[in-house]
């Protein structure tokens, strides 16, 4: 099984249990997790993302080599941000990157998005963009930062054919729906994690709207408990070969392709 | 790449068939979701969503529901002839699985009197066994909730009420769990479920927790964790009961706020039904149904 979402470190608004990269490592294999994606909970918040790749990578060398794959992050609104796309790439040898558009303050139509996308799309690097990290109504009041708004990407997707791109924390509860996603569920190379993917028969929704080969397990473990992804494949309608395509064959299939 | 090519493989082989992660069962709870609605859901009638629900809650070994209003688009100030459709929706599809489900009644505080008719219709002469979901309609301070909370008491049922603590701020009949709590106090007999722990439960739980009267509820919010270690740790596990929000949340993101807690196995048995069981069992036994 292997969790395409999850972050190392703290979270600054909240103790996790797992927030140690050791710990986290240690109840992510009790779980039955193979292998597991890890951004930092560093890079929404902090400008010097070149040094928190630098500890992303370290810490996953450290704690979970071969376990726990860094996803470092790129700023495309900071100055030489080029420059942290390289150091992924190629120092840190990581398979993707990571992006908070809504964190970084830029929006998917900004032209140093497109800029990344085809720097990333040359590399062969995955490309996952987190639309959310945590509810709007329960953040915190003083730093409110709202769900990416998605609908963009949809005119992006043609101009990067060859490029893999996740889209995090896409769903929503109540049936909500942001502007595109279903155009973008529709889109040929855009792949969705189920972390906030919500409802009664959600999973077996998205895959339907998608297909079972763009829909990757993850958890955004620590910040939920990871049980809920898990649940939510358990319960869902997919074929067993379905299943372990979602729970780790497409993942994979990223992988290899990068 | 050749990096790439090394990590996989660290990948373990998973069974197609049956993952194990997927087939650990849980069978020894008795897991009842206090929080549920149709709404949300395929279908054209309370049976047909009906059964969808009940079909999902084997998957996840969901024996009972109580079921809440809401079929069709929210409601924000319903009239009582629409209080009255959205209770007759409950007990038409609690009718067809009166193994599975157990009806909840809607009132609004709009309509003091006709919710009133609705208590003696549906709970004294019907099926039904609890309050709620309480909406938005008013805020549960107020005094309007009086006559309605009097009534509760005298039948000995339950409230749920919808409570959130929005952080960019409340809409104008959005009840916070301290309004809950000064309900509660003005009506020390009677028993309160704060529906969702205001969804920002760090704050909800803080505000409940000198409140013997009300039991913090989980359904219908992120499963963040932390969220069921904090409530029973300030409450204790007798005061926090399971529910989901179905069909707008799922089954599985709720009973993962249980089952991926770190406490004890006790504290998810009273969470995930223990607790609602002992809050409806008078009821129960009035009307001669199991609990």
């Amino acid at each position: 099984m292997i969790d395409a979402n999850v972050h190392l470190f703290r979270y600054p608004f909240r103790r996790l249990i797992g927030d140690d990269p050791a710990e986290l490592v240690a109840r992510l294999q009790k779980k039955g997790v193979t292998q597991a994606w890890a951004g930092s909970f560093e890079a929404p918040f902090c400008r010097d993302v070149s040094a928190v790749n630098a500890r992303l990578a370290d810490a996953c060398r450290e704690h979970g080599a071969g376990f726990l794959i860094p996803f470092g992050c790129v700023n495309p609104v900071s100055p030489d941000w080029e420059e942290d796309l390289r150091r992924c790439h190629e120092v840190h040898r990581m398979p993707g990157i990571r992006l908070y558009p809504n964190y970084h303050g830029y929006s998917m139509e900004d032209p140093a998005f497109a800029k990344l996308l085809s720097l990333a799309s040359a590399r062969s690097m995955i490309v996952q963009i987190a639309r959310s990290i945590e509810d709007i109504r329960t953040q915190f009041p003083f730093m409110l930062v709202q769900p990416v708004n998605p609908g963009p990407l949809f005119k992006l997707l043609p101009q990067f054919p060859n490029l893999k791109i996740v889209l995090l924390n896409g769903g929503g509860w109540a049936g909500e729906d942001a502007p595109g996603m279903k155009e973008l569920r529709g889109a040929g190379n855009l792949y969705f994690d189920i972390a906030m993917n919500e409802g009664v028969g959600g999973l077996d929704r998205l895959v339907a709207a998608t297909s079972p080969q763009r829909v990757l397990f993850g958890s955004h473990y620590p910040f939920f408990y990871f049980e809920s992804a898990l649940f939510k494949v358990r319960s869902s309608d997919l074929t067993p070969d379905q299943v372990q395509a979602v729970l780790e064959g497409n993942a994979m299939h990223l992988l290899r392709n990068s | 790449m050749g990096a790439v090519a090394g990590l996989l493989a660290f990948r373990v082989k998973v069974d197609a068939q049956e993952p194990a992660q997927l087939s650990q069962r849980y069978d020894r709870y008795r897991i009842w979701d206090a929080h549920s609605h149709l709404e949300a859901l395929p279908g054209n009638t309370p049976l047909e969503r009906m059964t969808i629900l009940v079909r999902h809650m084997d998957k996840l070994g969901v024996e009972r529901l109580l079921l809440s209003q809401g079929f069709g688009q929210y409601m924000y100030h319903p009239t009582p002839e629409q209080v009255r459709i959205e209770n007759d929706r409950v007990m038409e599809a609690v009718r067809h699985f009166p193994d599975r489900a157990y009806g909840s009644l809607y009132i609004s505080p709009d309509h003091v009197e006709s919710c009133l008719q609705e208590f003696d219709r549906c709970i004294r002469d019907g099926p039904m066994v609890m309050i709620g979901e309480v909406e938005t309609d008013v805020r549960c301070n107020s005094p309007a909730l009086d006559p309605l909370v009097e009534r509760a008491i005298s039948l000995n049922v339950p409230i749920l009420q919808h409570t959130w603590t929005v952080s960019s701020g409340n809409g104008p009949g959005d009840s916070t769990p301290s309004d809950l709590v000064e309900l509660a106090k003005r009506h020390p007999k009677g028993q309160f479920i704060c529906g969702h722990t205001g969804g920002n439960w760090e704050l909800g739980i803080r505000a409940i927790r000198g409140t013997q009267n009300i039991c913090a509820e989980i359904a219908g919010s992120d499963p963040t964790s932390g969220f069921t270690e904090m409530a029973v740790r300030e409450l204790g596990a007798e005061r926090v009961v399971y529910g989901s929000d179905v069909g707008g949340r799922s089954f599985a993101s709720q009973i993962a706020k249980v089952l991926g807690a770190e406490i004890p196995d006790s504290a998810k048995e009273l969470i995930l039904g223990g607790n609602m069981r002992r809050l409806l069992q008078p009821i129960l036994k009035a009307k001669g149904l199991p609990t």
